[in-house]
């Protein structure tokens, strides 16, 4: 590789021409690992099969937050990707480069490719889109949040139905305990699911200004009663381990295949490795919610990452990106990227088709994500969130929720810490951002 | 007065020593100035608006208690594993250092974890301490205690102090044992004749004798946990939970990779970089006068 670039370097040094019709290379920097990475090599392998005039080549950055600063790292030398993969939380931060970015809408209409953005799923393209609805990026792959529930162990514990409110599925969680003496329900992406998600599904903000898609000067609201009811009983429910803590990532998923946590919420994106590992009857269901709170359930919200175009770079690659995304958007193309990876379509029509192929009689656990998502159209509070430095939020977010339930705040506290130190990180992202 | 025969001009040893202070100027000082020069900046993450603010970002700083937190858990950590790991590589030391059977063997053996990378040490012992299927959780378990590192502050400060000691204990192992062979047996036998025993000999004469060895593994042992356990920690805990196993250079590092607050985290460097001076400083100052050449 660096070989190579070394050899065009040389070339170029010496001023050998190369011929005009020559082939426009596009960087592709992601952080797919695994079967998804097939899928993203054999996108690139089959986008510069079905055209002569451009080559999309991708290339493996390491996890989502090592692809974003190796991408951030090679816009300050000037070496930015064509386009880059970015996760959701790192969405304020792109957006707030103006002119190290390129918003797709802008791109596909300067590059007159058809494009509209009604075809898209609104829950979808909403976290990615300006107050406007213009599209920012380019959604790639899409999950979110669900409950999986282990059948075997609930009819052991004598449950009828997995629960679908919180009342439920805490009741349920002692009964499992009972069974399960390590844990009766457990929980993976912590912020995402009992902050993030939790708001959206309830419809109450995270933070003023629409959860920050109006104006970086949003500032955090979630330290309401509702949000401290919820933590209150967990914390509650920690202390003979009916809840059990998994960390803040999603490095205890295992707990829920090994049998160990018969209630777990974590991303759809569990899919594949659940089928793969769990040896016990499984389901996934919608995240529970309070019956008391009007108007819920309402919608949730995404996760996952969006391909942004970088600033900066030639027409030619502009042209051929703008091709890429089209070729993306297609609706079979999208229908086989769902069913293999088992991430969301981004389309209505792809949506549609999918359902109209009978494919989720077969696999109803793919479509409770996109029935969460198209719940209810999304509000203010269900669009989405965009709060600057995001990636290091979460972690503080999650270290206050660590504090309760570890029984050293209580619920209020650590939610109002959370809410007091996440300001602090927001002003002083805007005191950073681009003016 | 030193002789100076060797050289009879000033070009010949400037330019011998001319290597050595080019990688110095170009790993060690320009990095440090460039951390000096951003802590007075503030920055968006792709370096497109730049404002020099002179102090603010330290003034920013100081006022957050969790970097008071991260002080205080720096300063623990660093207690801990010094003196554990230190301990232990004496210990081990001595006794690798008596004439039995296959000692070579076990000497080697004792060197090899040295040359395991701290996040590889870290992955393993986390394999070995995940709560419900690492076999020594599940062995405390089963014990009565609960163990349960992602929650509990003490758990997971123990669990990286126990990466750090084992993945250091081999270098200080390996610079005892030189030490120890470079003491005189004559010393030794003639302290043994007067009827010294092993533990009085240890104390009075093999140990004042370690002392450079043991000054110079003080201060070694000290810059390794103030830095190089950045994987340990990233890997095991995350700085977690709650900021309990979150060290400066952890902070540094978190900041400005995850924050993108490359102004702030400049700023903690240079006061870690000031620490870790001041800290060499006193240690040669004072301690070094306890150490017998």
């Amino acid at each position: 590789m660096a070989l190579r670039q070394f050899g065009a370097a040389v070339a170029v040094a010496l001023g050998i021409a190369t011929p005009a019709h020559a082939v426009t290379e596009i960087q592709w920097w992601h952080a797919m690992t695994g079967p998804n990475n097939d899928v993203v090599v054999k996108l690139a392998n089959d986008f510069n099969a079905s055209q002569g005039d451009y080559k999309v080549v991708p290339s493996f950055k390491g996890s989502y937050a090592d692809t974003l600063n190796a991408g951030i790292a090679a816009f300050r030398a000037g070496n930015a990707p064509g386009i880059m993969q970015v996760f959701e939380v790192g969405t304020a931060t792109m957006m707030a480069a103006k002119g190290a970015i390129k918003p797709v809408s802008e791109l596909m209409k300067e590059q007159g490719e058809s494009f509209d953005p009604k075809a898209y799923l609104p829950a979808i393209t909403g976290y990615y889109s300006t107050s406007n609805d213009d599209m920012l990026s380019f959604p790639f792959n899409s999950s979110s949040m669900v409950l999986w529930i282990n059948l075997d162990a609930l009819k052991k514990a004598d449950i009828a139905a997995p629960p679908k409110t919180w009342p439920e599925l805490f009741a349920d969680a002692r009964k499992l305990h009972a069974t399960n003496p390590t844990c009766g329900f457990s929980s993976a992406w912590i912020t995402w699911g009992l902050i993030e998600q939790f708001s959206a599904w309830h419809n109450v903000p995270i933070g003023t200004k629409a959860n920050g898609l109006d104006g970086f000067d949003t500032v955090l609201e979630f330290n309401t009663p509702l949000e401290t009811k919820l933590l209150e009983d967990l914390v509650e429910l920690q202390k003979d381990k009916s809840y059990d803590y998994s960390g803040r990532t999603n490095t205890g998923e295992g707990r829920f295949t090994s049998g160990e946590c018969p209630m777990f919420m974590t991303s759809s994106a569990f899919y594949p490795s659940a089928k793969a590992n769990a040896r016990f009857d499984f389901t996934a269901v919608a995240m529970p919610y309070f019956p008391e709170v009007a108007g819920a359930p309402q919608n949730s919200i995404i996760g996952g990452a969006s391909l942004w175009v970088m600033g900066g770079k030639t027409s030619a690659e502009y042209k051929g990106i703008a091709k890429f995304f089209t070729f993306l958007s297609d609706t079979d193309r999208q229908v086989y990227l769902h069913e293999v990876s088992g991430y969301l379509p981004i389309t209505k029509a792809a949506y549609e088709k999918t359902k109209a192929s009978g494919f989720y009689d077969k696999n109803p656990i793919l479509e409770v994500p996109l029935k969460e998502l198209t719940n209810k159209p999304p509000t203010e509070n269900s669009r989405g969130l965009r709060f600057g430095g995001m990636v290091q939020m979460r972690d503080v977010w999650a270290e206050e929720i660590e504090a309760a339930l570890a029984g050293k705040k209580s619920a209020k506290d650590a939610l109002d810490a959370a809410v007091a130190r996440g300001n602090q990180m927001l002003r002083q992202f805007e005191r950073t951002a681009v003016k | 007065m030193e002789p100076r025969a060797i050289f009879s001009g000033r070009l010949l040893p400037c330019l011998l020593i001319l290597p050595q202070l080019a990688v110095s100027v170009v790993f060690f000082y320009w990095p440090a100035l460039q951390a000096l020069q951003q802590s007075f900046l503030v920055q968006d993450a792709f370096g497109l608006s730049t404002q020099f603010v002179w102090f603010e970002n330290y003034v920013e700083l100081l006022q957050r208690p969790e970097y008071y937190q991260a002080i205080g858990v720096t300063f623990v950590f660093s207690a801990l594993v010094v003196f554990f790991s230190l301990s232990l590589g004496l210990l081990l030391a001595v006794m690798a250092n008596r004439n039995i059977r296959g000692i070579q063997i076990y000497r080697t053996f004792l060197i090899v974890p040295y040359a395991v990378a701290p996040a590889v040490a870290s992955v393993l012992f986390i394999f070995m301490f995940q709560p419900g299927l690492g076999m020594i959780a599940r062995a405390m378990q089963r014990a009565g205690i609960d163990w349960n590192p992602v929650l509990n502050g003490t758990h997971a400060m123990i669990l990286v102090v126990i990466v750090a000691v084992w993945n250091q204990i081999s270098y200080n192992f390996l610079f005892f044992l030189a030490g120890l062979q470079a003491i005189p047996k004559s010393v030794i036998e003639a302290a043994a004749i007067d009827g010294a025993r092993p533990m009085r000999r240890f104390w009075t004469i093999v140990f004042p004798l370690l002392s450079p060895t043991t000054f110079f593994l003080i201060i070694v042992n000290i810059t390794y946990v103030f830095f190089n356990t950045l994987g340990i920690i990233d890997t095991a805990t995350g700085g977690g939970p709650n900021g309990a196993t979150q060290t400066l250079v952890y902070k540094v590092f978190q900041d400005g990779k995850a924050g993108s607050d490359l102004g702030g985290s400049a700023a903690q460097s240079v006061i870690l970089m000031v620490i870790v001076v001041a800290l060499t400083a006193f240690q040669f100052r004072y301690v070094e006068k306890k150490v017998h050449y």
